[in-house]
């Protein structure tokens, strides 16, 4: 763009002397001052002088050059445009600084000629410049023009070919596309929308959206789409179900989109559709796999659950459910015997029949796993409902099963809970459904049990009671009271019987029925006992220390587990030697049972227990099932007849006979055998009266006294 | 299918932008100030009514070019070969492949300018030069200039090139985070590569031109809304260049040429200056 020469006009310096180039250089230096800053010139200021020198020695030259011509003058007007001064203030400081400095710097003031030439040479600088200037700025300005123009040659070729390449996403994609208006009128459809569909372009154009809807679309599809429309919503994706041309159904997932206008209003909307029928197919059969027992065919365990949450989860106050919680009853007997196979098609057959039975609404039968099974009814009116389904279920069970030539009987155990929802939770209902599937077996099998929550209650509490009880013994929380057993004849206190207590930190002074059994259970009544014949021996041997002869003996209880503990004999002696105590003051009291259902080797542990000088009681007699043939042969000294016995000989006015009739007969019996008699219970004068008349050697119960710590009954000694 | 008769779909950002000539682009009032016609007459208008404001203005713009042709000249010298120009305008007098092919005929230049019209007037002027061509980009994009540069073949992006950001920086507001930008031109230039800047404002302790208030408000909202900053954040652009002497200064006090007279009053001119070299570690 630039271009601008330092070349001098040929043969100046021989033409004219030193006074024309100083001349030159001074007008040059003022030119260049004059006219920088009038427009952008990329020079620097000494690059500006050098170039001004070479255009005023142009016109210096063509001022004394002979014949005088200004066509030099109209150069040096281009070659200052070239030069990009453009200003509109560089022509007009140019031609003013040439009339009033040229001639003046050149010593040539005055000079007419010369004079005028100058006038011309301004004129012809002036049309130069303008020429130029003019040529320049229509170039600039087509220039331009063409750059506007290419410019948006290139724009609009970029804009068709995003535009086509649009086209070709929309045409091409494998997802159906749909454009329609806010009024759901379709306007343009892609190709895999019409497969998708199975309508073809032109037939989609001419139906709204709305006339897509499916008579299974949720409720907030269409929720969504008015909102869209209505523009309170940009976007939304839901998963919907299209009735295709052919009537069958086609799952995708939409996608609406809702494009403005510039002013932001709903213009259009914009649908992706992505058929996803193969997919939606394959997860039903994966949930229903998930939610479904193979072998049976019937929901599993965790379809069972997500109904039973679900019950749970309705607002209906008064909502009840119903639980059978159903286990065969020796099933594990067929699986070891007949195999597996089989005890597979007998679970087939048994889920068949709950199936058959149980039906309606809000009714479930579910395989829990293994051969437990449930049967949920949701919307319970009251317990009757699922006893009679339980009912139903056993009896439907109650028809052999034949399998491979097998004729199998089956039958269950059932577990039911029935309650109203509030206030309780699943996990509930499906514990106690199971705690009542072990009553059911406990109560013998083959049938249903209730649950019941004193039944529950009770058992919680005695689980409480077993698992707190051996720390309760290393914690000293029992102890020991006595009840004397009184002499008839003249009330002397002949023994005392040691009844153990339990001090519960919780539950408070627990009497023996509550403990003694569940310590049989665990085994823990051996060391108790051991604990109770220790404290006894020792109190006895107090008792001696104190009374001398007036001593009575400690009657101690064995439980049946204690009489058969291969150890009692060496217990007992080694007790009684770290007492002191004279083995005769000892008693101990087993019942009918242990005595009579015992092998060789406990009636050993007697007999040498005997020999010692122990004396041996059965208790509570008259209540268990006695060889009285094999009494005979026992090495027992006493018979203590129980307290129920007594009840007919209470009365003041006249004894039942039967009662009375029994009570005498067993003293008789006892005298015959040579053993002594002590009557349980005996609470009214009367009872007492009659027992002496009838010969009862001695008597225990309130009447004497009742249960009660050493020093409150050692007033009755002496 | 996109766009229905009657109304338009709204074209998405990324499609190619609008050639508008109904208003005055920054270019042309650029190239108008400096002497060129290659405007219209908004352009004119514009600029006319904004020097009748602010008078000085197009000695400012002036002052700028001769900036650019001090600190172009001074880099070929020290042998930098080549150029990548951002925000350059309408080809004028003293272009950068001038200016530098001038002094070292192997130099290339690619120019970058976000006006569609600047740069494919650009490209009709630079065919047949292999060292010299335009791309037509925004700034803010310095990965794809980069790529794109790299990809032409103009500029080899392995070796130091020289940065020039002349009066364009003040047209990008604070929200989008001038110094990030030149942070990452900085990132992706070689070591050894130049940043030469300049940058429209003036400091507190200088008076500010009169009319300046009305002048950048009228220019605000006929051309492009200018973002001016004082010299301490002028130099703040600078941060990971060496700046090389004088520092970040008026434009006028950059290097002037021996010859030139600085005026008096140059320390109130409107914009700062500075050259900054990329640190070889």
């Amino acid at each position: 763009m630039t271009g601008w020469t330092k070349q001098r006009v040929p043969g100046m310096r021989s033409a004219v002397g030193d006074e024309v180039v100083a001349g030159v250089e001074a007008f040059a230096e003022s030119w260049a001052t004059a006219i920088i800053g009038t427009s952008y010139v990329p020079m620097t200021k000494a690059e500006v002088v050098d170039h001004l020198r070479g255009l005023t020695d142009l016109l210096v030259g063509a001022l004394l050059t002979e014949p005088f011509r200004t066509a030099a003058a109209h150069e040096v007007g281009i070659r200052l445009v070239e030069a990009h001064f453009t200003g509109t203030e560089t022509l007009d400081r140019t031609i003013q600084l040439m009339g009033d400095e040229l001639l003046g710097e050149l010593r040539r003031d005055g000079d007419p000629v010369l004079y005028s030439r100058i006038a011309a040479l301004q004129g012809a600088l002036a049309a130069g410049y303008a020429q130029s200037l003019r040529e320049r700025t229509l170039d600039e300005q087509e220039a331009i023009r063409e750059a506007v123009l290419d410019a948006r040659d290139h724009a609009e070729a970029a804009l068709r070919a995003s535009e086509a390449r649009f086209r070709a996403v929309f045409a091409e994609a494998a997802i159906g596309m749909g454009i329609s208006d806010t009024d759901g009128n379709v306007l343009e459809v892609n190709q895999s929308l019409q497969d998708m569909l199975g309508y073809p372009a032109s037939e989609l154009r001419q139906r709204n959206l709305r006339s897509l809807m499916h008579e299974d679309d949720v409720a907030s599809v269409w929720e969504f789409y008015e909102e869209l429309v209505r523009g309170e919503r940009d976007h939304f994706r839901v998963e919907k179900r299209f009735k295709r041309r052919d009537n069958q159904s086609v799952w995708t997932h939409l996608t609406i989109s809702l494009v403005r206008d510039d002013d932001g209003r709903p213009a259009y909307q914009v649908a992706m559709v992505e058929d996803v029928t193969d997919r939606h197919l394959l997860q039903n059969r994966l949930r229903y796999q998930a939610l479904h027992d193979p072998l049976t065919g019937l929901p599993n365990r965790a379809l069972f659950l997500e109904r039973l949450g679900k019950a749970f989860d309705t607002s209906v106050v008064s909502a009840r459910v119903g639980l059978c919680y159903l286990d065969l009853d020796g099933f594990k007997v067929i699986n070891d015997s007949l195999g597996h196979d089989i005890g597979d098609q007998l679970l087939v057959a048994v889920a068949r029949r709950l199936d058959e039975s149980v039906s309606g609404d809000g009714m479930l039968v579910a395989r829990m796993g293994g051969d437990e099974f449930v049967i949920l009814m949701e919307g319970s009116t009251g317990t009757q409902s699922i006893v009679d389904v339980a009912d139903r279920v056993l009896t439907s069970l109650t028809g052999p099963v034949r399998i491979d030539g097998h004729e199998l009987s089956v039958s269950a155990s059932i577990g039911i809970v029935e309650r109203a929802i509030e206030g309780t939770t699943s996990a509930d209902v499906m514990r106690d459904a199971d705690i009542t599937l072990y009553w059911a077996k406990a109560d013998g099998k083959s049938r249903w049990a209730l649950y019941d929550p004193e039944r529950n209650a009770r058992e919680v509490a005695r689980f409480t009671l077993s698992a707190t009880m051996p720390a309760a013994l290393e914690r000293d929380e029992f102890y020991v009271d006595y009840q004397p057993l009184v002499r008839l004849e003249d009330s002397k206190i002949l023994g005392v019987e040691a009844l153990v207590r339990w001090q519960h930190p919780e539950f408070g002074r627990l009497a023996p029925d509550r403990f003694i059994e569940l310590a049989e259970e665990t085994g823990l009544i051996v060391p108790l006992g051991r604990w109770v014949l220790r404290k006894a021996c020792q109190q006895a041997r107090r008792w001696l220390d104190a009374f001398g002869d007036a001593t009575p003996f400690v009657s101690v209880n064995l439980a049946v587990r204690q009489s058969r503990d291969p150890a009692l004999v060496a217990d007992v002696r080694q007790i009684l030697a770290e007492a002191a105590l004279p083995p005769h003051l000892l008693q101990l009291e087993l019942t009918e049972s242990a005595i009579m259902g015992t092998a060789d080797e406990p009636l050993e542990a007697l007999r040498a227990l005997s020999d010692m000088g122990v004396r041996i009681a059965i208790d509570d007699f008259g209540t268990g099932y006695s060889n009285l043939a094999y009494l005979r042969h026992l090495p027992v000294h006493e018979l203590k007849i129980a307290g129920s016995f007594m009840e007919g000989l209470r009365a003041a006015d006249g004894a039942d006979p039967v009662d009375a009739q029994i009570v005498s007969t067993l003293v008789s019996l006892a005298h015959a055998l040579g053993l002594t008699v002590t009557a349980e219970g005996v609470e009214t004068p009367a009872q007492a009266e009659r027992l002496r008349r009838i010969g009862c050697d001695a008597g225990q119960g309130w009447l004497f006294a009742r249960p009660g710590p050493p020093d409150h009954i050692e007033p009755l000694f002496s | 299918m996109w766009v229905r008769e009657g109304s338009e779909v709204e074209r998405p950002s990324w499609a190619p932008v609008d050639v508008d000539v109904s208003r005055p682009s920054s270019a042309r009032v650029y190239d108008y100030y400096l002497g060129g016609a290659h405007n219209f007459a908004v352009d004119r208008a514009v600029a006319e009514q904004t020097l009748r404001l602010m008078p000085g203005l197009d000695q400012v713009m002036r002052l700028n070019r001769a900036f650019l042709r001090r600190s172009v000249r001074m880099l070929v010298r020290s042998g930098v070969t080549q150029f990548l120009d951002l925000g350059a305008g309408i080809p004028t007098a003293g272009n950068v492949h001038e200016v530098a092919q001038a002094e070292n005929p192997a130099a290339r230049v690619l120019y970058v300018d976000v006006d569609p019209v600047a740069v494919a007037h650009s490209n009709t002027m630079l065919a047949g030069n292999e060292r010299a061509a335009a791309l037509q980009a925004d700034i803010r994009d310095p990965k794809r200039i980069f790529d794109e540069a790299q990809r032409g073949g103009v500029l080899e992006l392995d070796r130091p090139v020289a940065v020039l950001m002349n009066f364009v920086l003040h047209f990008v507001p604070d929200s989008d985070d001038p110094e990030g930008v030149v942070a990452v031109y900085r990132q992706l230039m070689s070591e050894g590569s130049y940043l030469v800047l300049s940058h429209a404002g003036f400091d507190s302790e200088s008076d500010p031109p009169s009319g300046w208030a009305s002048a950048v408000d009228l220019y605000d909202r006929e051309v492009s809304v200018l973002h001016f900053r004082r010299s301490d954040r002028v130099a703040r652009l600078f941060s990971g260049f060496d700046l090389l002497e004088p520092g970040v200064v008026r434009l006028p006090l950059w290097r002037p040429d021996p010859d030139e007279e600085v005026p008096g009053d140059a320390h109130r001119y409107l914009g700062f200056a500075g050259v900054g070299r990329k640190p070889c570690r």
